[in-house]
């Protein structure tokens, strides 16, 4: 039932951005201009290609948000049953999180959380 | 209190009255579809309002108020201004991916608003992981953004994705540990049950200084998770022209325009629903007759009410606070807000396994 109305929701998504388009292209003007089609910057011509290398910068905090997100899937099974397992569930995930915390106190020491 | 099941179970009757099993099924996916339409677009066009308005008073203006009255057509005037402007075909884009992006940003906010209990019995995705559910899809939303700007071939683009997938990758991590807080005090991820329990008071009374430190980083990771406020700066117009939909006209841009603000709204309501009770009427334990007469306020009001509150509060940060650079708002994700809130779910837990809470 719940997968049905998944289903349901995410058609009902992609039925309003196809309808809104389709509405839009029909009632909006079209006009034709060489210098229209140009990517946007600020009145001058561009210059070179924007597919570049980027900083390297964005990439560290996606390997750290990796490290974290999955550490958070594992953790949400044992949020549930926390309230069960006791002071069990409390001493095996304190070991979890110090090992976790070890590795952001590394990543800290190495300098990776710094904007360079 | 009203349940909103008995109209919903009526029309299933009504229709299963006259009509084939199949046929019933095939009616009701549609009456769904289009309620939700309905109210994401009805929503999103209120908090447009509200937003200019809002503003407009904190910057001691007037704000919309010629078209009808005090303004109140202007949402509509804005959107149907969208619909006819031109959308520009530019050059160099990834055709494909361009086009494909906003499909990305407007699946991820619907999922998430369809997740949301309205009022009692009025929800239309219910799982037993709910709210992991709701963090997961609403995630998609960065592949959104992301998409957006790469596909644009455009500078300002690129540097406004970057940053965006930065800061959403970011602060989308504070916004799963506080959560996962509440799980721990709630024990169930299913949003129905979560507001069930907040019958005897809501968790940010019951949890007291865990829940309370959880709905602070909430509202912070929140407000930063839908790029507004002092961490806009995927889309900084001093410096980035729009950030990632600088290519984007009309319609197209449109839908981010629309998605930000249900993701406002997504934010807000996840908010009320973990913290301030969902659609539970405030109830204090032993005094009876004030639960009574509290039951006699709609559900829906109640939970709209709290949205409003939560939704003032982040247009507020946004109307109040100069913008982060990009160091110091990732800098006060990973070097305070994630050992906090690591620190804030073991005192949870603690105040969980020795029975501290109220």
């Amino acid at each position: 039932m719940n997968l049905t109305l998944f289903v349901v929701v995410l058609l009902t998504a992609i039925l309003l951005v196809v309808a809104a388009m389709t509405i839009a292209r029909a009632i909006s003007p079209r006009t034709f201009n060489k210098q229209k089609g140009e990517a946007y910057e600020c009145g001058v011509p561009t210059r070179g290609k924007s597919w570049m290398q980027f900083k390297v910068g964005y990439y560290l905090f996606a390997i750290l948000f990796l490290m974290f997100d999955v550490e958070a899937v594992y953790l949400f099974p044992w949020a549930v049953t926390v309230q069960d397992a006791g002071i069990n569930g409390l001493l095996g995930v304190l070991f979890f999180i110090v090992i976790l915390v070890l590795g952001l106190a590394y990543a800290w020491k190495k300098g990776a959380l710094e904007w360079k | 209190m009203f349940d909103f099941s008995v109209v919903t179970h009526w029309i299933d009757g009504l229709l299963r009255s006259f009509l084939p099993e199949a046929a019933t099924i095939v009616v009701e996916c549609v009456l769904i579809g289009l309620c939700l339409l309905v109210g994401y677009a009805l929503i999103a066009l209120a908090l447009i309002y509200a937003e200019r308005k809002i503003c407009a008073f904190f910057q001691c203006r007037l704000g919309p108020n010629r078209v009808g009255p005090y303004g109140l057509c202007q949402p509509f005037a804005d959107m149907f201004k969208m619909l006819t402007k031109e959308i520009i075909e530019i050059n160099h884009v990834d055709r494909f991916l361009f086009n494909l992006a906003p499909f990305m940003v407007i699946i991820a906010s619907v999922l998430a608003f369809g997740c949301l209990p309205f009022a009692k019995g009025l929800q239309v995705i219910d799982f037993n992981v709910g709210i992991f559910f709701l963090i997961a899809v609403s995630s998609i939303g960065i592949v959104g953004i992301l998409l957006a700007g790469w596909a644009s071939n455009n500078k300002y683009s690129l540097i406004g994705a970057m940053r965006s997938g930065a800061q959403m990758i970011s602060y989308e991590l504070s916004i799963g540990l506080s959560i996962m807080t509440l799980v721990v005090f709630a024990g169930t991820m299913q949003i129905t049950e979560i507001v069930e329990l907040q019958n005897d008071g809501w968790f940010i009374f019951r949890g007291h200084i865990p829940a309370i430190i959880a709905f602070v980083i909430y509202l912070v990771a929140g407000t930063a998770e839908t790029n507004r406020g002092p961490f806009d700066l995927p889309e900084a117009e001093s410096e980035l022209t729009a950030g990632y939909h600088t290519e984007y006209s009309g319609m197209h841009f449109g839908f981010f325009y629309l998605a930000e603000y249900l993701n406002m709204f997504v934010v807000s309501g996840v908010a009320s629903t973990l913290f301030l009770g969902g659609w539970m009427p405030f109830h204090v334990p032993g005094w009876e007759g004030f639960n009574h007469v509290m039951d006699y306020i709609p559900s829906i009001i109640w939970f709209l009410g709290k949205c409003a509150v939560v939704m003032f509060i982040i247009m507020w940060f946004k109307w109040t606070f100069p913008r982060l650079r990009i160091d110091q708002l990732l800098r006060l994700e990973w070097k305070y807000l994630v050992p906090l809130n690591l620190f804030n779910l073991l005192l949870m837990v603690v105040v969980v396994v020795f029975n501290l809470h109220f």
